[in-house]
């Protein structure tokens, strides 16, 4: 590994390349315009395929086409773009077909603004798309995390035959910072894989046919109980971090940019000799909800989100019924600010 | 294979997937074809195909379809799709896949009507046609019937473009000449093509299956006039 100096939207480029990426699909939005600009430089380098949709629909559904063919694919977008998406993440759970969606966060609702943000948290784990089917949602909260899950999500997807969502935003998708990155070559893999699912013609095999429409009685349920296998599957995925957990009366809780802000808070906090912990999801689907559940004996917790107030939910819905959960955020482009935390853990903690 | 169908008595698909089958089978291009099923009656065509299908999003074939072509661009891709896909709802797609000049192959069944929902307005209902949302008949306020032959002539990607229907043996065997040479365009390299192909709906006109033959050729052809609208082979 390499310490370079990188901007949060190349890393997704960076990492996409180094995870095998095959073929990209992009309509400009802001603040991401950078993953689609620098992917139609680098994917051409490397002999891959970069085409610039017509929208995020052409967008997603030419990712459709691409994962029908068994090759790994990506389309990244912005809060309004990815609600356009939604239809076509949803035939791609219901066809089981792997592929990546990177949201790099903006305000909303409606046009919202260009800021970063966290509103999407809902969209992203509840479902998004209509259906009975979830993502593997992954949070990176630093650009050097960025590169690794971008990397490292085809395998997931392919894992598990589903979408995978990276759930960034624009202050991280903006900021530049040291990120490590690999020094090996990239992999240069133009083979046709057969997984028995894909679709590269019939020859010398029986056809296939890849679909989501299912009228047979029963035969949708079965569908629907195979993806649920397949999501309690995932679990073995769930990842957190966390720091001075151990004798903490108050955990403040976030992912992304929120949870850069927590660790600044609880180090501040500690310093003032307030017993504060430090908990950040890293997969957002699945939840780390175990962990938090074991740490809720000891502890209250504080969720700070970009928002106000989304994965507060699943926070509460994780720990023990005597818990207390608070909750602080701003939403739309605002930033939780340090001392406000500081202010409330005093609070807590008195 | 012994197979139920499922298309309606008089229903215009049937004639046309073996039309289809038939080229592909004489082209020997079974084994490298990848099809894209739109949403509407004809998204059962895997029923009668023996060769790689998918189902796409309502209107989105063309996408799908651009995308599978670029990664591997020595397979057949084609997508099979009816009016309110084609037309309406993914009227998009289909512009910049055309536009784009993608070497894919769209064959278009257009047959005024939403059929599988059970016989609406559909973007190419001819004006004056009763259709379930327009009981009174199609007017101006429910705006004109799409030409998409016509249009996306006129756009630098498309290469063959041709408007065919199969209402008689004769008009039958220039469809499937028709899709032969919009398979051929897209195996020699050439690019874009689209064959529309005027079909039979009895049961969403209301008419029997005789009427309905009548029907396309007296009124659709208005509408919808034959011929090769572009060749660049």
């Amino acid at each position: 590994m390499t310490k370079k100096l990188l901007k949060g939207n190349y890393a997704v480029v960076e990492g996409a390349l180094q995870g095998g990426i095959d073929a990209y699909f992009g309509y400009p939005i802001t603040p991401q315009n950078e993953i689609t600009e620098y992917m139609s430089q680098r994917m051409r380098a490397e002999d891959r395929v970069f085409l610039q949709a017509e929208s995020e629909l052409a967008a997603i559904n030419m990712v459709f086409g691409a994962a029908l063919t068994g090759k790994r694919t990506m389309t990244t977008s912005s809060s309004p773009g990815i609600s356009l998406m939604q239809e076509g993440i949803s035939y791609l759970a219901g066809c089981e077909l792997p592929a990546v969606i990177v949201n790099v966060q903006r305000g909303g609702p409606g046009l919202g603004n260009i800021d970063g943000a966290q509103g999407d948290y809902f969209q992203s784990v509840k479902g998004g798309g209509h259906g009975d089917y979830r993502l593997l949602t992954l949070a990176p909260s630093s650009v050097g995390e960025t590169y690794s899950m971008c990397r490292d999500s085809f395998d997931l997807a392919f894992k598990y035959r589903c979408p995978v969502l990276i759930l960034t935003d624009g202050v991280i998708g903006q900021m530049i910072e040291p990120a490590e990155v690999d020094d090996t070559p990239l992999k240069k893999d133009k083979k046709v894989k057969d997984y028995g699912w894909n679709l590269t013609g019939c020859l010398g095999r029986e056809r296939r046919v890849v679909r989501s429409l299912y009228m047979k009685e029963g035969a949708l349920e079965k569908l629907n109980l195979r993806l649920a296998e397949r999501y309690e599957a995932m679990k073995k995925e769930t990842d957190w971090e966390e720091s001075d957990t151990e004798d903490a009366s108050l955990i403040l809780v976030g992912y992304g940019t929120s949870a850069r802000i927590n660790y600044d808070a609880a180090r501040r906090a500690r310093e003032k000799g307030m017993k504060v912990g430090y908990f950040r999801p890293k997969t957002l689907y699945p939840f780390p909800s175990e962990r938090l559940k074991e740490l809720s004996g000891k502890a209250n917790f504080l969720v700070v989100e970009m928002s106000m107030g989304q994965m507060v939910e699943d926070v509460r819905l994780a720990v023990s019924k005597d818990t207390h959960v608070e909750f602080y955020g701003r939403p739309a482009g605002g930033i939780p600010e340090t001392d406000k935390i500081l202010e409330i853990c005093k609070k807590m903690t008195a | 294979m012994k197979i139920r169908h499922h298309y309606c008595t008089g229903c215009g698909h049937g004639i046309i997937h073996r039309l289809l089958c038939e080229v592909i089978d004489e082209l020997e291009i079974r084994e490298k074809i990848i099809a894209i099923a739109p949403v509407g009656c004809a998204v059962f065509g895997y029923f009668y195909w023996n060769f790689d299908t998918a189902e796409a999003a309502h209107g989105r074939p063309p996408a799908v379809a651009a995308a599978i072509k670029r990664i591997l661009p020595d397979r057949i891709v084609m997508t099979y799709q009816g009016d309110g896909d084609l037309a309406a709802i993914g009227g998009n797609e289909m512009l910049h896949a055309a536009n784009r000049g993608d070497n894919i192959t769209v064959v278009f069944v257009n047959n005024a009507c939403y059929g599988m929902t059970g016989g609406q307005m559909a973007p190419t209902t001819v004006m004056n046609q009763i259709t379930t949302t327009t009981p009174y008949g199609r007017n101006i306020e429910d705006g004109y019937p799409i030409k998409v032959c016509e249009l996306l002539k006129e756009l630098e990607g498309t290469v063959y473009i041709e408007r065919t229907s199969v209402d008689s043996p004769a008009n039958i065997i220039k469809s499937k000449k028709a899709l032969k040479k919009a398979l051929n365009c897209q195996i020699e390299g050439k690019g874009f093509s689209l064959v529309e192909i005027l079909s039979m709906c009895p049961v969403g006109w209301r008419l029997n299956p005789q009427q309905s033959l009548e029907w396309v050729n007296k009124s659709m052809k208005k509408q919808f006039p034959l011929g090769v609208f572009k060749d660049r082979l």
